[in-house]
Protein backbone atom coordinates (compact mmCIF):
# COMPACT_ATOMS: atom_id res chain seq x y z
CA UNK A 1 0.00 0.00 0.00
CA UNK A 2 2.92 2.24 0.87
CA UNK A 3 4.56 2.50 -2.45
CA UNK A 4 1.64 2.87 -4.36
CA UNK A 5 2.25 5.57 -6.87
CA UNK A 6 0.31 8.44 -5.86
CA UNK A 7 -1.66 9.12 -9.33
CA UNK A 8 -2.90 5.43 -8.68
CA UNK A 9 -4.69 6.85 -5.63
CA UNK A 10 -5.84 10.28 -7.32
CA UNK A 11 -7.34 8.27 -10.40
CA UNK A 12 -9.69 5.99 -8.06
CA UNK A 13 -10.77 9.32 -6.42
CA UNK A 14 -11.43 10.66 -9.81
CA UNK A 15 -13.46 7.67 -10.29
CA UNK A 16 -15.14 7.68 -7.01
CA UNK A 17 -13.76 4.17 -6.48
CA UNK A 18 -12.14 5.49 -3.19
CA UNK A 19 -13.86 4.25 -0.45
CA UNK A 20 -13.54 7.50 1.53
CA UNK A 21 -15.57 9.23 -1.55
CA UNK A 22 -18.27 6.58 -1.30
CA UNK A 23 -18.28 6.82 2.81
CA UNK A 24 -18.62 10.98 1.93
CA UNK A 25 -21.45 10.40 -0.36
CA UNK A 26 -23.19 8.03 1.61
CA UNK A 27 -23.45 10.16 4.26
CA UNK A 28 -24.88 13.51 2.32
CA UNK A 29 -27.40 11.20 0.90
CA UNK A 30 -28.31 10.24 5.25
CA UNK A 31 -28.31 13.66 6.09
CA UNK A 32 -30.21 14.59 3.00
CA UNK A 33 -33.13 11.75 4.03
CA UNK A 34 -33.09 12.96 7.82
CA UNK A 35 -33.51 16.54 7.21
CA UNK A 36 -36.44 15.45 4.81
CA UNK A 37 -38.08 13.36 7.80
CA UNK A 38 -37.88 15.78 9.96
CA UNK A 39 -39.34 18.91 7.33
CA UNK A 40 -41.90 16.12 6.29
CA UNK A 41 -44.59 16.80 9.67
CA UNK A 42 -44.07 20.66 9.40
CA UNK A 43 -45.12 20.68 5.86
CA UNK A 44 -48.38 18.47 6.29
CA UNK A 45 -49.34 20.40 9.49
CA UNK A 46 -49.01 23.48 7.43
CA UNK A 47 -50.70 22.20 4.23
CA UNK A 48 -53.65 20.45 6.85
CA UNK A 49 -54.21 23.94 8.63
CA UNK A 50 -54.36 25.82 4.84
CA UNK A 51 -56.25 23.20 3.10
CA UNK A 52 -59.12 23.32 5.97
CA UNK A 53 -58.86 26.92 6.89
CA UNK A 54 -58.30 28.98 4.50
CA UNK A 55 -62.08 29.43 3.39
CA UNK A 56 -62.52 31.26 6.85
CA UNK A 57 -59.92 33.59 6.46
CA UNK A 58 -61.30 36.89 5.62
CA UNK A 59 -61.56 40.69 6.89
CA UNK A 60 -64.34 40.10 9.82
CA UNK A 61 -62.44 36.66 10.65
CA UNK A 62 -60.32 39.67 12.05
CA UNK A 63 -62.42 42.19 13.62
CA UNK A 64 -65.48 40.37 14.36
CA UNK A 65 -65.96 38.38 17.98
CA UNK A 66 -66.95 35.06 17.86
CA UNK A 67 -70.26 33.83 16.76
CA UNK A 68 -72.55 31.98 18.80
CA UNK A 69 -73.83 28.04 18.30
CA UNK A 70 -77.04 29.11 17.45
CA UNK A 71 -75.66 31.41 14.56
CA UNK A 72 -72.86 28.45 13.39
CA UNK A 73 -75.65 26.45 13.31
CA UNK A 74 -77.95 28.58 10.85
CA UNK A 75 -75.04 29.74 8.40
CA UNK A 76 -74.20 25.75 8.19
CA UNK A 77 -77.90 25.05 7.55
CA UNK A 78 -77.69 28.05 4.80
CA UNK A 79 -74.47 26.17 3.32
CA UNK A 80 -72.82 29.22 4.04
CA UNK A 81 -69.80 29.66 5.59
CA UNK A 82 -69.57 31.20 9.75
CA UNK A 83 -70.49 34.55 10.62
CA UNK A 84 -68.06 36.49 12.54
CA UNK A 85 -64.11 36.45 13.62
CA UNK A 86 -61.61 35.84 16.69
CA UNK A 87 -61.34 39.18 17.38
CA UNK A 88 -62.01 38.78 21.29
CA UNK A 89 -59.30 35.67 21.03
CA UNK A 90 -56.73 38.02 19.36
CA UNK A 91 -57.17 41.17 21.80
CA UNK A 92 -57.02 38.83 24.79
CA UNK A 93 -53.89 37.13 23.71
CA UNK A 94 -52.34 40.58 22.47
CA UNK A 95 -53.44 41.71 26.18
CA UNK A 96 -52.08 38.82 28.16
CA UNK A 97 -48.99 38.35 26.09
CA UNK A 98 -47.71 42.57 26.59
CA UNK A 99 -48.92 41.74 30.52
CA UNK A 100 -46.93 39.04 30.91
CA UNK A 101 -44.12 40.59 28.63
CA UNK A 102 -44.27 43.35 31.13
CA UNK A 103 -43.46 41.53 33.90
CA UNK A 104 -41.67 39.10 32.78
CA UNK A 105 -39.19 41.17 30.58
CA UNK A 106 -37.67 43.84 33.12
CA UNK A 107 -37.60 40.78 36.01
CA UNK A 108 -35.50 38.38 33.50
CA UNK A 109 -33.54 40.96 32.33
CA UNK A 110 -32.18 41.73 35.54
CA UNK A 111 -31.95 38.34 36.82
CA UNK A 112 -30.27 37.34 33.84
CA UNK A 113 -27.32 40.22 34.07
CA UNK A 114 -27.32 39.45 37.98
CA UNK A 115 -26.10 36.09 36.62
CA UNK A 116 -23.85 36.72 33.96
CA UNK A 117 -21.85 39.03 36.47
CA UNK A 118 -21.63 36.89 39.40
CA UNK A 119 -22.19 33.21 37.48
CA UNK A 120 -20.00 31.98 39.82
CA UNK A 121 -20.48 32.27 43.13
CA UNK A 122 -22.97 29.90 44.89
CA UNK A 123 -26.54 31.55 45.18
CA UNK A 124 -25.81 31.84 41.56
CA UNK A 125 -25.81 28.50 40.92
CA UNK A 126 -28.75 28.37 43.19
CA UNK A 127 -30.93 30.53 40.92
CA UNK A 128 -29.76 29.30 37.81
CA UNK A 129 -31.21 25.81 39.40
CA UNK A 130 -34.83 27.01 40.63
CA UNK A 131 -34.81 28.63 37.32
CA UNK A 132 -33.83 25.52 35.16
CA UNK A 133 -36.52 23.74 37.48
CA UNK A 134 -39.51 26.37 36.62
CA UNK A 135 -38.50 25.87 33.02
CA UNK A 136 -39.55 22.38 33.35
CA UNK A 137 -42.84 22.72 35.48
CA UNK A 138 -45.67 21.76 33.62
CA UNK A 139 -48.05 24.75 32.42
CA UNK A 140 -50.53 23.54 33.39
CA UNK A 141 -49.37 23.46 37.44
CA UNK A 142 -48.29 27.10 36.76
CA UNK A 143 -52.11 28.04 35.77
CA UNK A 144 -52.99 26.59 38.94
CA UNK A 145 -50.49 28.44 41.26
CA UNK A 146 -51.91 31.91 39.18
CA UNK A 147 -55.44 30.35 40.26
CA UNK A 148 -54.59 30.87 44.04
CA UNK A 149 -52.32 33.45 44.04
CA UNK A 150 -54.53 35.96 41.55
CA UNK A 151 -57.44 34.16 40.87
CA UNK A 152 -58.45 33.83 44.52
CA UNK A 153 -56.94 36.78 46.16
CA UNK A 154 -56.45 39.54 43.69
CA UNK A 155 -59.27 39.89 41.34
CA UNK A 156 -61.36 37.47 42.85
CA UNK A 157 -62.64 36.38 39.98
CA UNK A 158 -61.27 34.70 36.38
CA UNK A 159 -59.11 37.38 35.12
CA UNK A 160 -56.67 38.66 32.49
CA UNK A 161 -54.08 39.58 35.30
CA UNK A 162 -54.03 36.00 36.40
CA UNK A 163 -53.65 34.74 33.01
CA UNK A 164 -50.79 36.90 32.29
CA UNK A 165 -49.35 35.99 35.61
CA UNK A 166 -49.63 31.93 34.74
CA UNK A 167 -47.58 33.80 30.99
CA UNK A 168 -45.17 35.22 32.97
CA UNK A 169 -43.75 32.94 35.32
CA UNK A 170 -43.43 30.78 32.02
CA UNK A 171 -41.38 33.23 30.24
CA UNK A 172 -39.06 34.55 32.64
CA UNK A 173 -36.86 31.01 32.93
CA UNK A 174 -36.44 31.47 28.90
CA UNK A 175 -35.53 35.20 29.16
CA UNK A 176 -33.03 34.94 32.18
CA UNK A 177 -31.55 32.01 30.41
CA UNK A 178 -31.16 33.98 26.99
CA UNK A 179 -29.89 37.33 28.59
CA UNK A 180 -27.08 35.04 30.50
CA UNK A 181 -26.10 33.37 27.42
CA UNK A 182 -26.17 36.25 25.17
CA UNK A 183 -24.30 38.38 27.82
CA UNK A 184 -21.62 35.34 27.71
CA UNK A 185 -20.95 35.74 23.87
CA UNK A 186 -19.54 39.05 24.20
CA UNK A 187 -15.74 38.97 24.13
CA UNK A 188 -14.19 39.70 27.54
CA UNK A 189 -12.38 42.54 25.49
CA UNK A 190 -15.15 44.73 25.11
CA UNK A 191 -15.39 44.68 28.62
CA UNK A 192 -12.07 45.75 29.23
CA UNK A 193 -12.35 48.29 26.50
CA UNK A 194 -14.54 49.99 29.09
CA UNK A 195 -12.77 49.76 31.88
CA UNK A 196 -9.90 51.02 30.77
CA UNK A 197 -11.50 53.90 29.92
CA UNK A 198 -12.88 54.50 33.54
CA UNK A 199 -16.59 53.49 32.83
CA UNK A 200 -17.88 52.39 36.34
CA UNK A 201 -19.01 48.60 36.38
CA UNK A 202 -23.08 49.65 35.93
CA UNK A 203 -22.57 52.14 32.95
CA UNK A 204 -20.20 49.20 31.60
CA UNK A 205 -23.48 47.00 31.31
CA UNK A 206 -26.15 49.62 30.79
CA UNK A 207 -24.18 51.42 27.46
CA UNK A 208 -21.58 48.66 26.42
CA UNK A 209 -22.69 44.94 27.26
CA UNK A 210 -26.71 45.81 26.52
CA UNK A 211 -26.42 47.59 22.83
CA UNK A 212 -23.36 44.82 22.13
CA UNK A 213 -25.99 42.27 22.91
CA UNK A 214 -29.12 43.69 21.51
CA UNK A 215 -30.38 41.38 19.01
CA UNK A 216 -29.61 38.77 21.08
CA UNK A 217 -31.51 39.77 24.03
CA UNK A 218 -34.31 40.80 21.66
CA UNK A 219 -34.50 37.69 19.74
CA UNK A 220 -34.64 35.34 23.23
CA UNK A 221 -37.58 37.95 24.46
CA UNK A 222 -39.66 37.31 20.95
CA UNK A 223 -38.84 33.37 21.69
CA UNK A 224 -40.31 33.59 24.95
CA UNK A 225 -43.54 35.80 23.50
CA UNK A 226 -43.65 33.02 20.83
CA UNK A 227 -43.46 30.06 23.22
CA UNK A 228 -46.32 30.99 25.90
CA UNK A 229 -48.43 32.97 22.80
CA UNK A 230 -50.16 29.39 21.72
CA UNK A 231 -50.43 28.13 26.05
CA UNK A 232 -53.82 26.73 26.74
CA UNK A 233 -54.16 24.77 29.79
CA UNK A 234 -52.87 27.68 32.11
CA UNK A 235 -55.17 30.06 30.66
CA UNK A 236 -57.84 27.60 30.92
CA UNK A 237 -57.53 27.89 35.16
CA UNK A 238 -57.17 31.35 35.15
CA UNK A 239 -58.51 33.75 32.08
CA UNK A 240 -61.28 31.04 31.49
CA UNK A 241 -62.60 32.75 28.35
CA UNK A 242 -65.11 34.93 27.19
CA UNK A 243 -67.46 35.63 24.35
CA UNK A 244 -66.54 39.92 24.51
CA UNK A 245 -63.66 41.38 23.52
CA UNK A 246 -62.33 42.47 26.75
CA UNK A 247 -59.34 44.62 28.07
CA UNK A 248 -59.79 45.05 31.24
CA UNK A 249 -57.62 42.82 33.49
CA UNK A 250 -59.90 42.50 36.08
CA UNK A 251 -62.48 40.17 33.83
CA UNK A 252 -62.61 36.62 32.42
CA UNK A 253 -60.61 37.34 29.11
CA UNK A 254 -60.67 34.75 25.32
CA UNK A 255 -57.22 34.23 23.72
CA UNK A 256 -56.26 32.43 20.14
CA UNK A 257 -56.15 29.21 22.25
CA UNK A 258 -59.03 29.62 24.69
CA UNK A 259 -61.25 29.86 21.62
CA UNK A 260 -59.70 27.14 19.32
CA UNK A 261 -60.41 24.66 22.37
CA UNK A 262 -64.32 26.55 22.92
CA UNK A 263 -64.68 26.04 19.01
CA UNK A 264 -63.56 21.97 19.12
CA UNK A 265 -66.60 21.76 22.06
CA UNK A 266 -68.79 22.87 19.57
CA UNK A 267 -70.07 20.58 16.89
CA UNK A 268 -71.55 23.93 14.61
CA UNK A 269 -67.60 25.26 14.71
CA UNK A 270 -65.62 23.13 13.24
CA UNK A 271 -64.39 25.16 10.59
CA UNK A 272 -62.69 27.83 12.66
CA UNK A 273 -61.17 25.51 14.71
CA UNK A 274 -58.90 25.41 11.54
CA UNK A 275 -58.61 28.77 10.60
CA UNK A 276 -57.95 29.74 14.26
CA UNK A 277 -55.44 27.03 14.26
CA UNK A 278 -53.85 28.53 10.88
CA UNK A 279 -53.94 32.33 12.39
CA UNK A 280 -51.64 30.65 15.50
CA UNK A 281 -49.54 29.22 13.63
CA UNK A 282 -48.80 31.52 11.40
CA UNK A 283 -48.49 34.31 14.07
CA UNK A 284 -45.52 31.69 16.25
CA UNK A 285 -43.76 30.91 12.57
CA UNK A 286 -43.42 34.63 12.18
CA UNK A 287 -42.22 35.36 15.33
CA UNK A 288 -39.75 32.34 14.36
CA UNK A 289 -38.68 34.16 11.51
CA UNK A 290 -38.53 37.82 13.01
CA UNK A 291 -36.28 36.35 15.59
CA UNK A 292 -33.99 33.94 13.10
CA UNK A 293 -33.46 37.18 11.25
CA UNK A 294 -32.51 39.38 14.29
CA UNK A 295 -30.14 36.92 15.44
CA UNK A 296 -28.45 36.29 12.16
CA UNK A 297 -28.09 40.16 11.36
CA UNK A 298 -25.54 40.72 14.35
CA UNK B 1 28.78 51.01 28.26
CA UNK B 2 25.62 50.22 29.49
CA UNK B 3 24.34 51.12 32.93
CA UNK B 4 21.30 49.65 34.85
CA UNK B 5 18.53 52.41 35.52
CA UNK B 6 18.51 52.51 39.55
CA UNK B 7 16.82 55.76 39.52
CA UNK B 8 14.77 58.14 36.93
CA UNK B 9 14.59 62.13 37.88
CA UNK B 10 10.72 62.91 38.04
CA UNK B 11 9.56 60.27 37.15
CA UNK B 12 5.42 59.42 35.72
CA UNK B 13 5.40 56.34 36.89
CA UNK B 14 7.04 54.63 39.69
CA UNK B 15 6.91 50.77 40.37
CA UNK B 16 7.76 49.66 43.95
CA UNK B 17 8.31 46.25 45.17
CA UNK B 18 5.60 44.98 43.13
CA UNK B 19 4.58 41.37 43.49
CA UNK B 20 1.88 39.92 41.77
CA UNK B 21 0.21 36.78 42.57
CA UNK B 22 -2.53 34.78 40.51
CA UNK B 23 -2.93 32.70 43.63
CA UNK B 24 -1.21 32.48 46.56
CA UNK B 25 1.99 31.02 45.99
CA UNK B 26 2.30 31.67 42.24
CA UNK B 27 4.07 34.98 41.75
CA UNK B 28 3.51 36.26 38.15
CA UNK B 29 5.43 39.34 38.55
CA UNK B 30 8.08 39.12 41.66
CA UNK B 31 9.77 42.36 43.19
CA UNK B 32 10.00 44.34 40.52
CA UNK B 33 11.31 48.22 41.10
CA UNK B 34 11.01 50.71 37.77
CA UNK B 35 10.91 54.30 37.17
CA UNK B 36 9.00 55.18 33.80
CA UNK B 37 10.97 58.38 31.99
CA UNK B 38 8.29 61.19 30.82
CA UNK B 39 8.04 61.34 27.23
CA UNK B 40 9.84 58.37 26.14
CA UNK B 41 8.63 55.05 24.81
CA UNK B 42 9.74 52.57 26.98
CA UNK B 43 9.68 48.74 25.97
CA UNK B 44 8.98 45.40 28.22
CA UNK B 45 10.24 42.26 26.54
CA UNK B 46 10.23 39.43 27.44
CA UNK B 47 9.02 35.09 26.66
CA UNK B 48 5.32 34.22 26.38
CA UNK B 49 4.44 34.05 30.46
CA UNK B 50 7.16 36.25 32.17
CA UNK B 51 4.90 38.38 33.45
CA UNK B 52 4.93 41.65 30.95
CA UNK B 53 1.06 41.94 30.40
CA UNK B 54 0.41 41.43 34.01
CA UNK B 55 3.32 44.14 35.37
CA UNK B 56 1.46 46.45 32.33
CA UNK B 57 -2.36 45.34 33.75
CA UNK B 58 -1.29 46.17 37.59
CA UNK B 59 -0.44 50.02 36.32
CA UNK B 60 -4.09 50.93 35.86
CA UNK B 61 -5.77 48.69 37.82
CA UNK B 62 -7.12 46.26 35.51
CA UNK B 63 -6.15 43.71 38.36
CA UNK B 64 -9.27 44.91 39.87
CA UNK B 65 -11.62 43.38 38.24
CA UNK B 66 -10.72 39.55 39.13
CA UNK B 67 -10.69 39.03 43.23
CA UNK B 68 -7.91 35.81 43.35
CA UNK B 69 -5.15 38.63 42.24
CA UNK B 70 -2.89 39.57 45.05
CA UNK B 71 -0.56 43.00 44.60
CA UNK B 72 2.31 43.37 47.14
CA UNK B 73 3.65 46.84 46.60
CA UNK B 74 2.85 50.22 45.16
CA UNK B 75 2.87 52.42 42.33
CA UNK B 76 3.09 56.01 41.62
CA UNK B 77 1.37 58.04 38.88
CA UNK B 78 3.27 61.41 38.91
CA UNK B 79 3.96 60.73 43.09
CA UNK B 80 0.77 60.09 43.68
CA UNK B 81 -0.28 56.20 45.32
CA UNK B 82 -2.26 54.62 42.84
CA UNK B 83 -3.87 52.34 45.13
CA UNK B 84 -5.08 55.26 47.33
CA UNK B 85 -6.84 56.77 43.87
CA UNK B 86 -10.27 55.72 42.85
CA UNK B 87 -9.63 53.14 40.24
CA UNK B 88 -12.03 54.85 37.55
CA UNK B 89 -10.16 57.89 37.98
CA UNK B 90 -6.77 56.43 37.55
CA UNK B 91 -8.13 54.56 34.43
CA UNK B 92 -9.38 57.62 32.53
CA UNK B 93 -4.95 59.29 33.69
CA UNK B 94 -3.71 56.05 32.08
CA UNK B 95 -5.08 55.05 28.84
CA UNK B 96 -4.76 51.44 27.46
CA UNK B 97 -4.26 49.83 24.04
CA UNK B 98 -5.38 45.80 24.25
CA UNK B 99 -3.87 43.11 21.86
CA UNK B 100 -6.53 42.76 19.66
CA UNK B 101 -8.53 45.71 18.31
CA UNK B 102 -11.48 46.28 20.72
CA UNK B 103 -13.45 49.16 19.41
CA UNK B 104 -16.99 49.43 20.78
CA UNK B 105 -19.25 47.25 17.63
CA UNK B 106 -22.45 49.24 18.54
CA UNK B 107 -20.52 52.99 18.49
CA UNK B 108 -19.57 54.43 15.21
CA UNK B 109 -15.90 55.85 14.56
CA UNK B 110 -16.76 59.20 15.76
CA UNK B 111 -18.61 57.60 19.15
CA UNK B 112 -15.75 55.78 19.22
CA UNK B 113 -13.17 58.23 19.57
CA UNK B 114 -15.26 59.93 22.22
CA UNK B 115 -16.38 56.84 23.90
CA UNK B 116 -14.34 57.50 27.06
CA UNK B 117 -16.68 61.24 27.54
CA UNK B 118 -19.62 59.17 26.48
CA UNK B 119 -19.92 56.18 28.51
CA UNK B 120 -18.76 58.55 31.86
CA UNK B 121 -21.30 60.90 30.83
CA UNK B 122 -19.13 63.45 30.44
CA UNK B 123 -20.80 66.77 28.26
CA UNK B 124 -19.07 68.17 25.73
CA UNK B 125 -20.56 70.48 23.01
CA UNK B 126 -20.73 69.94 19.63
CA UNK B 127 -18.08 71.87 18.51
CA UNK B 128 -15.78 70.91 21.58
CA UNK B 129 -17.16 67.19 20.66
CA UNK B 130 -15.64 67.55 16.66
CA UNK B 131 -12.75 69.06 17.50
CA UNK B 132 -11.79 66.47 19.77
CA UNK B 133 -12.83 63.81 17.45
CA UNK B 134 -10.98 65.35 14.33
CA UNK B 135 -7.81 66.22 16.62
CA UNK B 136 -7.61 63.45 18.14
CA UNK B 137 -7.77 61.14 14.70
CA UNK B 138 -5.32 63.24 13.48
CA UNK B 139 -2.54 62.63 15.77
CA UNK B 140 -3.43 58.93 15.28
CA UNK B 141 -2.93 59.50 11.64
CA UNK B 142 -6.67 57.94 10.79
CA UNK B 143 -8.46 61.64 9.99
CA UNK B 144 -7.37 61.72 6.30
CA UNK B 145 -8.60 57.62 5.60
CA UNK B 146 -12.35 57.76 7.41
CA UNK B 147 -12.84 61.74 7.82
CA UNK B 148 -15.86 60.98 5.39
CA UNK B 149 -16.86 57.87 6.74
CA UNK B 150 -17.11 59.42 11.14
CA UNK B 151 -20.57 58.03 11.55
CA UNK B 152 -19.91 54.35 10.30
CA UNK B 153 -19.22 51.62 12.73
CA UNK B 154 -15.77 51.31 13.75
CA UNK B 155 -15.73 47.56 13.08
CA UNK B 156 -15.88 48.86 9.63
CA UNK B 157 -12.57 49.56 9.29
CA UNK B 158 -9.11 47.34 8.74
CA UNK B 159 -7.25 45.44 11.97
CA UNK B 160 -4.59 48.13 11.54
CA UNK B 161 -7.38 51.77 11.46
CA UNK B 162 -9.17 49.98 14.16
CA UNK B 163 -5.80 49.64 16.61
CA UNK B 164 -5.71 52.89 15.43
CA UNK B 165 -8.79 53.98 16.20
CA UNK B 166 -8.17 52.23 19.71
CA UNK B 167 -5.50 54.05 20.25
CA UNK B 168 -7.59 57.41 19.37
CA UNK B 169 -10.31 56.52 22.00
CA UNK B 170 -7.39 55.80 24.67
CA UNK B 171 -5.56 59.40 23.60
CA UNK B 172 -9.13 61.53 23.83
CA UNK B 173 -8.83 61.70 27.59
CA UNK B 174 -4.68 63.36 27.10
CA UNK B 175 -4.12 60.88 29.55
CA UNK B 176 -0.66 60.71 31.44
CA UNK B 177 0.72 57.56 30.28
CA UNK B 178 -0.37 55.47 27.78
CA UNK B 179 -0.05 51.46 27.66
CA UNK B 180 -0.09 49.26 25.06
CA UNK B 181 -0.57 45.53 25.79
CA UNK B 182 1.15 44.15 22.26
CA UNK B 183 -0.74 46.28 20.02
CA UNK B 184 0.66 44.69 16.92
CA UNK B 185 0.21 41.23 17.21
CA UNK B 186 -2.73 40.67 15.30
CA UNK B 187 -1.57 43.38 12.25
CA UNK B 188 0.13 42.73 9.61
CA UNK B 189 3.33 44.04 8.84
CA UNK B 190 2.26 47.55 6.58
CA UNK B 191 -0.25 48.06 9.37
CA UNK B 192 2.53 47.20 12.57
CA UNK B 193 4.93 49.95 10.80
CA UNK B 194 2.40 52.72 10.90
CA UNK B 195 1.29 51.85 14.21
CA UNK B 196 5.07 52.11 15.18
CA UNK B 197 5.55 55.31 13.28
CA UNK B 198 2.93 56.47 15.24
CA UNK B 199 4.16 55.74 18.36
CA UNK B 200 7.41 57.50 17.80
CA UNK B 201 5.42 60.44 16.91
CA UNK B 202 3.08 60.41 19.64
CA UNK B 203 5.87 60.14 22.41
CA UNK B 204 6.64 63.88 21.68
CA UNK B 205 3.26 64.47 23.79
CA UNK B 206 2.89 61.35 25.92
CA UNK B 207 4.54 58.73 27.77
CA UNK B 208 4.42 55.25 25.97
CA UNK B 209 4.61 52.08 28.06
CA UNK B 210 5.23 48.87 25.39
CA UNK B 211 4.74 45.66 26.00
CA UNK B 212 6.30 43.21 22.68
CA UNK B 213 6.95 39.82 22.39
CA UNK B 214 8.88 41.46 19.33
CA UNK B 215 12.81 42.30 20.06
CA UNK B 216 12.95 43.95 16.82
CA UNK B 217 10.03 46.29 17.61
CA UNK B 218 11.41 46.85 20.94
CA UNK B 219 14.32 47.64 19.13
CA UNK B 220 13.09 50.03 16.23
CA UNK B 221 11.08 52.56 18.44
CA UNK B 222 11.73 52.20 22.29
CA UNK B 223 14.10 54.78 23.99
CA UNK B 224 13.99 52.52 27.16
CA UNK B 225 13.46 48.34 27.57
CA UNK B 226 13.13 46.14 30.22
CA UNK B 227 13.88 42.57 29.81
CA UNK B 228 11.49 40.27 32.01
CA UNK B 229 12.28 37.11 32.76
CA UNK B 230 10.21 34.30 35.02
CA UNK B 231 7.93 37.44 36.64
CA UNK B 232 11.80 39.39 37.56
CA UNK B 233 12.65 42.25 35.99
CA UNK B 234 16.41 41.16 34.70
CA UNK B 235 17.71 44.08 33.03
CA UNK B 236 16.73 47.73 32.19
CA UNK B 237 18.19 50.26 30.44
CA UNK B 238 18.91 52.41 27.53
CA UNK B 239 17.33 50.52 24.60
CA UNK B 240 20.75 51.00 22.42
CA UNK B 241 23.09 49.88 25.39
CA UNK B 242 20.95 47.08 26.14
CA UNK B 243 20.73 45.53 22.72
CA UNK B 244 24.57 46.77 21.65
CA UNK B 245 25.69 45.08 24.98
CA UNK B 246 23.24 43.38 27.42
CA UNK B 247 25.10 42.58 30.60
CA UNK B 248 22.62 39.91 32.19
CA UNK B 249 23.32 36.55 30.58
CA UNK B 250 20.01 35.92 30.37
CA UNK B 251 19.10 38.83 28.29
CA UNK B 252 21.96 38.75 26.13
CA UNK B 253 20.79 34.26 25.70
CA UNK B 254 17.01 36.00 24.59
CA UNK B 255 18.28 38.59 22.49
CA UNK B 256 20.45 36.33 20.35
CA UNK B 257 17.74 33.75 20.34
CA UNK B 258 18.54 31.32 22.51
CA UNK B 259 15.33 31.11 23.80
CA UNK B 260 12.02 32.93 23.04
Amino acid sequence: MDDMPAYSLRTRIAEGRDHRVVKDKLLSILVIVFSAITIFPIVLIIGKLISKGYKQINLDFFIKKAPDTYEAMTALNAGEIIPGGILNGITGTLLMVLMAALIAIPLGLLIGIFLYEHGSKKYAGLIRDISDILQGVPSIVLGLIAYFWVVKNITHGFSALAGSTALAIMMLPLIIRSTEETLKMIPDSIKEAGFALGVPYHKIILRVLIPTGFSGLLAGILLAISRIIGETAPLMLTALGSMEVNFNIQKPTSAVPLLIWEFYNDPNMVDLIWSSSLFLMALVLILNIVTKSIRSKK
Amino acid sequence: MSEIIKHIEDPVLDIQKLSIAYNKDKYAVTDVNAGIKRKRVTAIMGPSGCGKSTLLRAINRMHDLYSNIVIDGKVFLNGEDTSELSAIHLRRKIGMVFQRPNPFPTMSIYDNVLAGYKLNGIRLKKTQRDEIVEETLQDVTLWDEVKDSLLKKGTFLSGGQQQRLCIARALAFKPDVLLLDEPTSALDPVATKKVEELLIKLKKNYTILLVTHNMSQAARISDFSMFMYMGELVEYGKTKDMFINPLDKRTEEYLTGKFS
